[in-house]
């Protein structure tokens, strides 16, 4: 093997401010490779990249492209390099058609032409395996045809290293092993891959090789052939990190919230919601998995009383007085006035969750004006909630009196999940709590929802990693176009079967009630598998824990 | 005759529009809602009495004097869109509070410019900028050279957008200047080209209705209220320039209207008069509703329009 290196980095850091992103970082990518590049949330991956894709400059170091060295201080600087960068959140011009988006950018001196365009996108779609239409709208296409653009849009102009920023994360196990065969032939036509993830089991499936970073520092590059998933996380984490989410069998089910037939559709007439009907079950984690758009935050809203529906009933139980009530087209203020419980955290987390100018302590009281009778808010009390969430979830903030949009994304949604589980709910819808988070973090995550469904919540929980989705949930129902295709049981099912229910178009007929004994079969022998608790799980974290339940008072 | 009369009248003073228009759409095409139109249309128009004024006799082919008062008006308005990029691009100001001063800024200062002028050392020049129709004594004098200048303008710039790689650009740095900026596209340098560019544009509409339509020397009073209808006729016309020569020419004629028709021997009321002139707005006003209500999709304003592009938000 003596291949020839395409790119190098040498003692490449970066500060934002005081803190340091990368610091002395050393790679090497060599031609007709894939290079896996793995971390934890913020141990600089995407700044690393960035900063060869001329996002970002590196305060020291250099970057030597083909042996020589290279000043990469824009993304057109780094064209000229050939080196392309595919990014998480796609830049895409929504009105404008895929070649439109492709050519954008480009001056090759030659008369600007929509038709010439089209044909070499079509040229490069058939040397790698791609379909596209390069006359279709951005705005009509699915998340997967958008990253097939953006990877044509990189080639178009000549790129010999691409680098892709997590680019499974949107797509469906069957999208992701296509995406794979088309990295791996590029990487047979001479082209060097970066692809930066989280998933362990496709860096092992798909690179030649790995580099592991962890808190802005290069930790080691080993090659793919000669490791193994746990020799990564550990060189990843630092420590050994369990990786099994505790899973208790849950405890007395009963049907809290019962869902028959409801349908929605959008502004625009398309149907979201299409004749959804399942029953969540009390001290169960029901997940929800799908493609993104899927109707996941439609449903969700349903519930929560914020999405207007066309048909259908949702019945809910009050564990309280055994009562049952529709909440259908209720507002969210009157489902509380029922003494329904709903804690909702919403997909968009500063935009629905939280006010991203207020400090903590006020995001806390949106959830808790209405108390009490005095004409000025009670602020003791959320303050104290505040200090209670910061310090035990350890929210890394300057303050309390910080604007949450100035803290990084885990920690405003250890913020969000910390006041929504606060509320005691008897039903605790949560989409994506993970999304954005680094594993400790999800785990805190985890756990607390767990806790939640041993207090006997419905937990509903909306995910798009199905690992996490299999090893967390008792049930999971599979959403596909505002459809339920499948309910499974989260213990049996595998991820292959999650996926084809994921993709498939027709709704099927599926198991509504869980495998496991319900309270009216079996009355009190309800098996119990809970496992020891993790160690690793923060002692602080389970004080909070049992201060919540505590609590537990009515708002 | 007389309705041909009426309808070169109307086109003519929406000529005016298709100037203003056609100068906003550029701006906002980049992603910046410049409600200062009304004032750059003063200053414009001002600029250009202004350079006339010192022409005064000097002796200059007529030619000479037309292209240096336009290009005079032209760098009045782009002026006035430098300052209003330097403040919303570079200093991220408020572009809604920045167009409003830009247009109180500019109304006064085209008044305390008017006021040092003798109106006849710039009505002189009625006679060039109505080439080759200012002997005649209908509505084909407004018809000149300023007229079908316009009319090109706003099919050249419509070219320009939808057929260019600069207009491609242009399009997406108004659209999603964050996807624009990765590509290597240079956002700020877009941005201050379309707004000087488009504001100049639009000043040339305010020595339009100044020397060419009206030709009298309370002329520079009605421009700012003729620079709200400009911008008016933006959403009317979907963004699309060369829609603005049908648009403008419907607005001109409600305009025009309140006059035309007590010559066809209806006599109106004193007090019908102004409410006729009061036609363009209550039009305008349906037509925003409207086409606020009936476009979803596609015929959309850029995406990033009104708001400023911050490289470090990501």
């Amino acid at each position: 093997m003596n291949k020839e290196i395409a790119l190098m980095m040498q003692g490449i850091t970066k500060y934002f401010g005081s803190v340091a992103a990368n610091k002395n970082v050393d790679l090497t990518v060599y031609k007709g490779e894939i290079l896996a590049i793995l971390g934890e949330n913020g141990c600089g991956k995407t700044t690393l990249m960035n900063m060869i894709a001329g996002i970002y400059y590196p305060d020291e170091g250099k970057i030597f492209v083909d042996g020589e060295e290279a000043n990469i201080r824009s993304p057109k600087d780094a064209f000229v390099y050939r080196i392309g960068m595919i990014h998480q959140h796609f830049k895409l011009v929504d009105v404008f058609s895929a070649s439109e988006n492709i050519v954008l950018g480009v001056d090759d001196g030659k008369k600007y032409s929509i038709k010439d365009v089209n044909n070499r996108v079509l040229e490069i779609s058939e040397r790698y395996g791609f379909h596209i239409d390069p006359k279709k709208k951005i705005h009509e296409m699915s998340v997967s045809e958008k990253q097939t653009v953006e990877i044509i849009k990189v080639l178009y102009r000549g790129a010999d290293i691409l680098i892709l920023d997590e680019p499974t994360a949107v797509l469906t196990p069957q999208e992701t092993a296509r995406l794979f065969d088309i990295l791996r032939r590029m990487r047979d036509d001479g082209k060097s891959i970066l692809i930066i993830t989280h998933k362990l089991h496709e860096v092992l499936s798909l690179s030649d090789r790995v580099a592991i970073l962890r808190k802005g520092e290069h930790v080691a590059t080993v090659n793919t052939a000669e490791t193994n998933e746990s020799e990564l996380t550990e060189m990843m984490v630092g420590k050994k990190v369990q990786l099994n989410i505790q899973r208790s069998m849950p405890q007395n089910p009963r049907v809290r919230l019962s869902v028959s037939d409801m349908n929605a559709v959008n502004e625009e007439g398309v149907k979201v919601l299409d004749s959804i009907s399942f029953d969540a079950y009390s001290g169960e984690i029901l997940g929800i998995a799908g493609i993104a758009g899927s109707g996941q935050r439609e449903l969700l809203e349903a519930i929560a009383g914020l999405q207007h529906l066309e048909s259908g009933k949702i019945l809910y139980q009050n564990p309280k007085n055994g009562e049952e009530v529709n909440l259908r087209d209720k507002t969210p203020l009157q489902i509380r006035d029922l003494g329904v419980r709903l804690s909702f955290v919403p997909e968009d987390r500063l935009g629905m969750g939280l006010v991203g100018n207020m400090n903590i302590t006020d995001n806390m009281m949106l959830r808790s004006y209405r108390r009490g009778h005095s004409m000025f808010v009670d602020r003791a009390r959320p303050k104290k909630l505040a200090e209670d969430i910061i310090h035990s979830l350890a929210v890394v903030t300057p303050g309390l009196n910080t604007p949450v949009r100035r803290l990084s994304g885990g920690n405003v949604q250890k913020v969000l999940v910390g006041r929504e589980i606060s509320t005691s709910p008897t039903v605790l819808m949560a989409a994506y709590p993970v999304r954005g988070l680094d594993i400790n973090s999800s785990y805190t995550i985890y756990n607390l929802l767990n806790k939640q469904k041993e207090n006997g919540t419905a937990v509903i929980f909306v995910g798009e990693d199905l690992d996490v989705l299999l090893e967390l949930c008792d049930r999971i129902m599979v959403i596909c176009a505002g459809k339920i295709t499948g309910v499974v049981e989260g213990r049996r099912t595998t991820k292959e079967e999650l996926g084809v229910l994921m993709t498939r178009a027709n709704a099927a007929p599926y198991e509504n009630r869980p495998a496991y004994p319900l309270t009216d079969d079996v009355p009190q022998c309800v098996e119990s598998v809970a496992e020891p608790p993790v160690k690793d799980f923060p002692d602080a974290m389970n004080r909070v824990l049992m201060r919540i339940k505590k609590r537990g008072e009515p708002q | 005759m007389n309705v041909i009369n009426f309808l070169l009248s109307a086109i003519s003073l929406g000529t005016t529009f298709i100037y203003g228009s056609t100068g906003e759409i550029l701006t906002e095409k980049a992603g910046h809602l410049n409600l200062g139109i009304p004032g750059v249309m003063c200053v414009g128009g001002a600029s250009g009495c202004v350079a006339l004024s010192l022409m005064y006799k000097t002796g200059m082919p007529p030619v000479l004097i037309l292209m240096i008062a336009v290009l005079a008006t032209f760098l009045g308005g782009a002026l006035m869109g430098l300052i209003y990029s330097f403040l919303t691009v570079t200093l991220h100001a408020n572009q809604n509070v920045t167009g409003l001063a830009m247009t109180t800024f500019g109304v006064g200062l085209m008044k305390y410019m008017m006021s040092g002028l003798k109106p006849i050392r710039y009505l002189y020049a009625v006679d060039y900028f109505r080439f080759p129709f200012a002997d005649m004594k209908n509505s084909l004098q407004y018809c000149g050279v300023m007229m079908l200048l316009g009319f090109a303008i706003a099919i050249a710039t419509s070219i320009v957008l939808s057929r260019t790689r600069l207009g491609l650009h242009l399009r997406a740095v108004g659209e999603n200047p964050a996807t624009a900026d990765a590509v290597g596209i240079n956002v700020t340098a877009y941005k201050y080209g379309a707004t000087c560019i488009g504001s100049g544009i639009a000043g040339i509409g305010g020595i339009f209705y100044m020397l060419t339509y009206s030709g009298s020397q309370e002329a520079y009073l009605s421009v700012e209220a003729l620079g709200w209808l400009a911008i008016a006729l933006v959403i009317f016309t979907l963004w699309k320039p060369y829609l603005t020569i049908f648009g403008a020419s419907l607005f001109g004629t409600l305009f025009v209207a309140g006059s035309f028709i007590p010559s066809l021997g209806i006599t109106l009321d004193m007090s019908a008069t102004p409410l006729l002139k009061m036609l363009p707005y209550i039009v305008t006003v349906v037509v925003l509703v409207v086409t606020s209500i009936r476009n979803r999709g596609t015929n959309q304003p850029p995406a990033s329009l009104g708001t400023n592009y911050f490289r470090e938000e990501r």
